[in-house]
């Protein structure tokens, strides 16, 4: 089995539920470096964007990705909410109107949630930034992908290239976002955006599983 | 905090319910925060939207009008507008030949208006943007998103509103815009914090004899503290730095601009000194604006944005505007 429609949408699904499970977490995270908004902005965003597709009933697992992108869009706010919505957008665009996306093409399609999130934020690997988990992700899932190897076990490296690189933005000093004005106080601390990107990419390993 | 306000929570709303009531010319949507032309775009015109935070008035409803801009999204105090609400006021100032998106660089400001522009693609609206950038006092580095877009932007929002009144296409219209910002510093200098409402306290703390030199539009900080000094010395560093920066030269188009907080009288009495500086270095001031064109609260002080104006430039800033803060020609 690949990614179908049926698997987007458990994807997002997981994502708002195991977000939800840790709001507390990534909003101590974006308190400690930023304005503390992180973890109730996405689980806004990410909750309009299950009644999104709740809604219009998407019937591919692009579009699933282009709607639920909107819904995060629309009521996230903050820089996060652009950021992951044109990230979940560009992927639903890249999959095309395929209904069960292989290793491959999914592979592409988080390419496309990288390129959108380094366009947009401006940001490159080592600005204490999500970056910082989905390049290292998508670098392992396409690594994987490419030697053939199946989609559940792409993501599931992915999910873990992604808590490696949350892990490595503790020692980072910010160069981007809220954090960096704080400067070499940003230092010691988790990127709350890595943070979120890395339950995401799990979220993925788990539905694909 | 004492303030001619209900709550802080209602502050956007209550100007937005006032320039309704003051400005027929203008359709404002209290609900969605749009504010567009009444009656829409003129067909066949390229559209012009801005916005950003609030707390800078007039700037940018105040410029929503014939030969200026067609729509404006204000966002909370000093916050961007999000995506929704732009891609709405893009909606309503396309008239089929596009639409210029003009952003002041700050990350939230350009993180909204990019996605807006994406879901406006969506949408088969063709938007190009223009993020202006004009401030002199803080250089780029790697911790700040370049320079800061201020005054510059008003003479941005003037020219590109007359070229596309004139007719020019979109491309041509962003290439104008995109020449005003190249052509145009600022700088700023504060000397009393300004209060956002929400906040209840002063952004920033000067003593008695301090001032802020280079100080941006929401209080951040600039290049340094200061002593408080004669207004001549502080326009004469305003200028130099201005100067080290883009050299004056030719004919100048010269905004002397209060923060909020500044009566019209020292305004002028600046303006003086100004004009004073730029004659004697061998430069004119062919056009200008005093006044509060963009504010930051109550904050007191004063920016000085100048640009170096061509043959097209100035007939463009002369072409007639009406809209509720600048009016000429028509």
């Amino acid at each position: 089995m690949g990614f179908d429609t049926e698997t987007a949408v458990a994807w997002i699904d997981t994502a708002a539920t195991v977000v939800k499970a840790d709001e507390a977490r990534l909003t101590a995270l974006d308190a400690a470096i930023g304005d503390g908004d992180h973890g109730a902005n996405l689980v806004r965003g990410l909750t309009a964007a299950v009644a999104g597709i709740a809604e219009k009933e998407p019937s591919t697992p692009g579009e699933v990705l282009v709607v639920a992108g909107r819904g995060i869009v629309a009521k996230t706010g903050g820089a996060s909410g652009p950021l992951y919505g044109s990230a979940l957008r560009r992927a639903g665009k890249a999959l095309g109107d395929t209904t069960d996306a292989d290793a491959v093409q999914l592979g592409a399609a988080l390419e496309a949630m990288l390129t959108a999130i380094v366009e947009l934020g401006s940001a490159a690997e080592g600005d204490k930034t999500m970056v910082d988990a989905l390049g290292p992700a998508v670098r392992a899932f396409n690594d994987l992908a490419a030697d053939g190897a199946s989609l559940p076990a792409a993501a599931l490296a992915a999910a873990d290239a992604a808590e490696a690189g949350l892990a490595a933005t503790i020692p980072l000093q910010a160069r981007k976002g809220r954090a960096s004005y704080l400067g070499p106080r940003s230092v010691g601390h988790e990127d709350p955006g890595a943070a979120s990107t890395a339950l995401l990419l799990r979220a993925l390993a788990e539905v694909t599983a | 905090m004492k303030k001619l306000i209900n709550s802080p929570d209602t502050v956007v709303t209550d100007a937005l319910r006032g320039l309704a009531a003051a400005h027929p010319s203008l359709e404002v949507d209290v609900e969605n925060r749009v504010i567009s032309l009444a009656g829409g775009p003129r067909q066949g015109k390229v559209g012009l939207v801005s916005g950003g935070g609030s707390g800078h008035e007039p700037l940018h409803g105040g410029y929503v009008g014939y030969g200026m801009l067609d729509a404006a999204a204000p966002g909370e105090v000093y916050t961007s507008p999000v995506p929704d609400q732009i891609l709405l006021a893009t909606q309503r100032a396309d008239a089929g030949a596009g639409v210029l998106h003009i952003v002041k660089n700050y990350t939230g400001d350009v993180l909204n208006f990019r996605m807006a522009a994406e879901l406006a693609e969506d949408e088969d609206i063709r938007v190009v943007s223009v993020v202006t950038n004009d401030d002199a006092a803080v250089e780029d580095s790697t911790y700040t998103a370049g320079r800061r877009g201020v005054g510059g932007t008003v003479f941005v929002e003037k020219i590109a509103g007359a070229a596309a009144e004139g007719g020019a296409d979109l491309d041509a219209v962003a290439a104008v815009a995109t020449r005003v910002n190249e052509r145009t510093r600022s700088f700023a200098i504060a000397l009393h914090a300004g209060t956002v409402p929400a906040a209840g306290k002063p952004g920033f703390a000067l003593e008695e004899n301090e001032v802020e030199l280079g100080v941006g539009i929401h209080g951040e900080p600039g290049r340094e503290r200061g002593s408080m000094a004669p207004m001549n010395e502080l326009i004469a560093y305003a200028l130099d730095v201005i100067h080290a920066d883009l050299p004056v030269s030719g004919n100048l188009l010269v905004m002397l601009n209060g923060q909020g907080a500044t009566p019209l009288i020292e305004l002028y009495g600046a303006f003086a000194e100004a004009t004073a500086w730029i004659e004697g270095h061998g430069a004119t001031v062919a056009r200008s604006l005093v006044g509060n064109y963009i504010t930051s609260l109550d904050q007191s002080g004063f920016s000085v944005t100048l640009t170096q104006l061509d043959d097209e430039l100035l007939r463009l800033w002369d072409a007639p505007v009406s809209t509720p803060a600048l009016r000429w020609g028509r």
